[in-house]
């Protein structure tokens, strides 16, 4: 067995879990933020990808085009969620809020399976059998291009957290959220943007997903799930974090389905979760309480 | 001599009423003029392509039998791909009321339903679950009309060979790749007894097991390209067949042949379109219809107006089974003239229907509720449609082996 094979594996789970992480993002960040854990997150992920998948069986707009578009309508889904419904559940019991978010994952999944049926749908794009060969090494098209797109989309995202005004506010928000009060901040305008940039991650985290897997309904649980994973182990609240976890857990996966067995790949991230808890409950890049 | 005659009082009628409301539904039951059957597919979740092809089969399959006799009313239920809603699905639809359940495509589901027929007393027909231990675990209330992994293995491998001389190619490696639920693991351990003894030119390298609900199969692939097998003997379930060969041209893995020595995926509606011109030549070695059967005309021509959008030469296997496990169960119930549990299996597991659709001998049941005369045939898709290339006397084609590369696939 040579080196390129090894190579081969890792650049696989990089690329994979770069689009992982982006997608865990948007839970970090709401999180982070609003202090509300979104529990129809993979749900979200799936309605982006059917969007996407209807855009280009429709009109022919490759998935890496309409990404933006659609983050930009799921930030004002998000937007509009948090404004009208989840901003009375912010500050009220964890069960309450727990059953509100499973409750719009139900609706959500059954309003696909009712839509568009069980069937996985696959994009089928031009270019989803290419990739990209480097001696020895093949590097899935479709892969590159959704990581460089999480990666650009990421970084965005940093800076606007970081340069702007209303990323700053946002920060204040989530550092302090009496004294953001306090200076005169509108905290649930704030609330409402960030689970609407929480929401457009996960829109355009679909999008790509889209050119990697086939959109199914069932995807949701499984999405929301792995999410969760990743922001565990990388850090709840902590962006970094998220990108961290992302690519753990789609290098590990890869590597223990490589050099162990692919069924019990799964096992490694709840492994790795286990370990994170117990070693470091709060997470590899998260901040102590 | 004095005869004593009871006083009609009002309590006595009352009794007299309750107890008939009561004896009601059985007396019903046992005079039914159409058996109530449930049919358990899994119509949505990781299995839904073949649950949906099915059910299509059972949708027809009441007006089809309406012109041969028999008389049957249908319940469908989806079990979501998951063992624990069939069994409550189970419960509930016998306390409905119901007669017979046909299913459920899926191994671990139709063992959960099982137990919970065994012990309702309520027949349960399979139509395709390949899982030994559905008719090793001594059920009574079970018929299976679908061969065991055992069985499966044993004709796929002896086909192989068949292939091979056929095509007078001599592969010296294979890996062998199975999905990892009941029907992949009972797979895998068929192909661990039988295949040391089957005599076949080439070596196993390694036994992979994979998670067929993952979202790619991209570790696979590599890691079956770095033992650089020249066959590849799959067991797939449904979307996980086009993952792999997908996964195969992006990593330009080309093998000299995708075996499956019985398994469903690599002939799904799914698989054609979303593969393309990719989807062709692997072989998979499985029962198949037996186009020359009457009974299977009638089911075609009932199928192709109802189903416009979809082939029967597609679908004909999971139709056929389905349809058949729905005519045992109507042929049972019309030899018993009972709906009661124990003699309506006691007329199913005597079987004997010489006219029906898969090929193959008369339908019977051993002991145990086992057909276990249901050959298999080596079909190898061509022209994105399951072709009969082996045996010769029900081929439409000959086999191609090696197949084509990637490259150059229109």
């Amino acid at each position: 067995m040579t080196w390129s094979i090894y190579l081969n594996v890792v650049i696989q789970g990089v690329f994979t879990g770069l689009v992982y992480g982006l997608m865990a993002l948007g839970l970090s960040v709401i999180f982070g933020v609003v202090r509300v854990v979104n529990f129809a997150h993979g749900e979200f992920a799936v309605v982006a990808m059917y969007v996407a998948f209807l855009l280009f069986r429709a009109l022919g707009l490759d998935p890496l085009v309409t990404m933006l578009p659609i983050a930009a309508l799921f930030f004002i889904v998000g937007f509009a969620l948090q404004a009208t419904l989840i901003n009375s559940f912010v500050g009220r019991p964890e069960h309450d809020q727990f059953i509100l978010l499973v409750g719009i994952a139900i609706i959500v999944l059954n309003g696909l399976l009712v839509l568009f049926g069980p069937d996985a749908r696959p994009a089928n794009l031009p270019y989803a059998f290419d990739s990209y060969a480097i001696g020895p090494v093949f590097i899935d098209k479709v892969r590159i291009y959704s990581a460089v797109a999480a990666l650009a989309i990421a970084s965005g995202l940093f800076a606007f957290f970081r340069y702007t005004a209303t990323g700053t506010a946002i920060r204040a928000c989530a550092d302090n959220l009496t004294g953001a009060a306090v200076v005169g901040l509108n905290v649930k305008r704030l609330y409402a943007i960030t689970f609407g940039i929480g929401l457009a991650c996960v829109g355009a985290a679909g999008a790509l997903m889209v050119t990697i897997a086939d959109a199914a309904p069932s995807l949701g649980p499984a999405y929301t799930l792995l999410a969760f994973i990743i922001v565990i182990v990388g850090g709840l609240g902590s962006m970094a974090g998220a990108l961290v976890g992302g690519l753990l857990i789609g290098v590990s996966e890869a590597l223990s389905g490589f050099l162990i067995e692919p069924s019990m790949k799964s096992m490694f991230s709840f492994a790795l979760l286990i370990a994170v808890l117990v070693l470091r409950p709060r997470g590899l890049m998260g901040r102590r309480a | 001599m004095s005869r004593k005659t009871m006083p009609t009082s009002r309590r006595r009628v009352l009794a007299g009423a309750t107890a008939s409301l009561l004896a009601a539904p059985a007396i019903v039951r046992a005079q039914a003029k159409a058996l109530k059957l449930a049919v358990f597919l899994p119509r949505s979740g990781y299995l839904a392509p073949a649950g949906q092809s099915c059910h299509r089969g059972a949708l027809i399959a009441p007006r089809v039998l309406a012109d041969f006799g028999y008389q049957v009313e249908l319940v469908h239920v989806d079990i979501e791909s998951n063992p624990d809603v069939a069994r409550t699905q189970c419960e509930r639809v016998i306390n409905d009321g119901i007669n017979a359940i046909v299913g459920a495509f899926d191994s671990a589901s139709t063992l959960a339903m099982a137990q919970v027929c065994e012990q309702r007393q309520v027949p349960l027909v399979v139509n395709i679950a390949a899982a030994p231990q559905l008719t090793e675990q001594g059920y009574k209330f079970l018929a299976r009309n679908f061969p065991t992994g055992g069985q499966l293995v044993t004709n796929g491998l002896k086909l192989i060979q068949d292939l091979l001389d056929a095509t007078k190619v001599a592969p010296k490696t294979a890996v062998f790749l199975h999905a990892n639920d009941t029907f992949g693991t009972a797979q895998r351990q068929a192909m661990d007894k039988i295949f040391p003894t089957a005599g076949l030119p080439f070596r196993l390298l390694e036994s992979i097991s994979y998670d067929p609900k993952a979202q790619d199969l991209s570790v696979e692939v590599t890691k079956i390209r770095a033992l650089n097998p020249e066959l590849v003997l799959v067991v797939t379930r449904a979307a996980d067949a086009i993952k792999l060969v997908r996964d195969m041209v992006r990593q330009h893995f080309e093998p000299m042949g995708i075996v499956s020595p019985g398994s469903p995926g690599l002939y799904d509606e799914e698989f054609y379109q979303a593969l393309g011109p990719f989807s062709d030549y692997p072989i998979y070695n499985i029962p198949w219809v037996n186009p020359k059967a009457k009974l299977l005309q009638a089911l075609e021509a009932a199928y192709k107006p109802a189903n416009p959008n979809f082939r029967f030469a597609v679908e004909c296997f999971n139709v056929g089974f389905t349809f058949e496990a729905l005519l045992i169960a109507a042929d049972g119930f019309k030899r018993a003239g009972t709906t009661t549990g124990p003699e309506l299996m006691k007329a199913i597991r005597a079987t004997g229907i010489a006219e029906h659709v898969m090929i193959g001998p008369p339908i019977k049941f051993d002991e145990k509720g086992q057909n276990v005369s249901i050959p298999s045939a080596v079909v190898q898709n061509r022209n994105r449609t399951p072709t009969v290339v082996l045996p010769a006397s029900a081929a439409t084609m000959t086999p191609v082996l090696p197949m084509p590369g990637w490259q150059g696939r229109t």
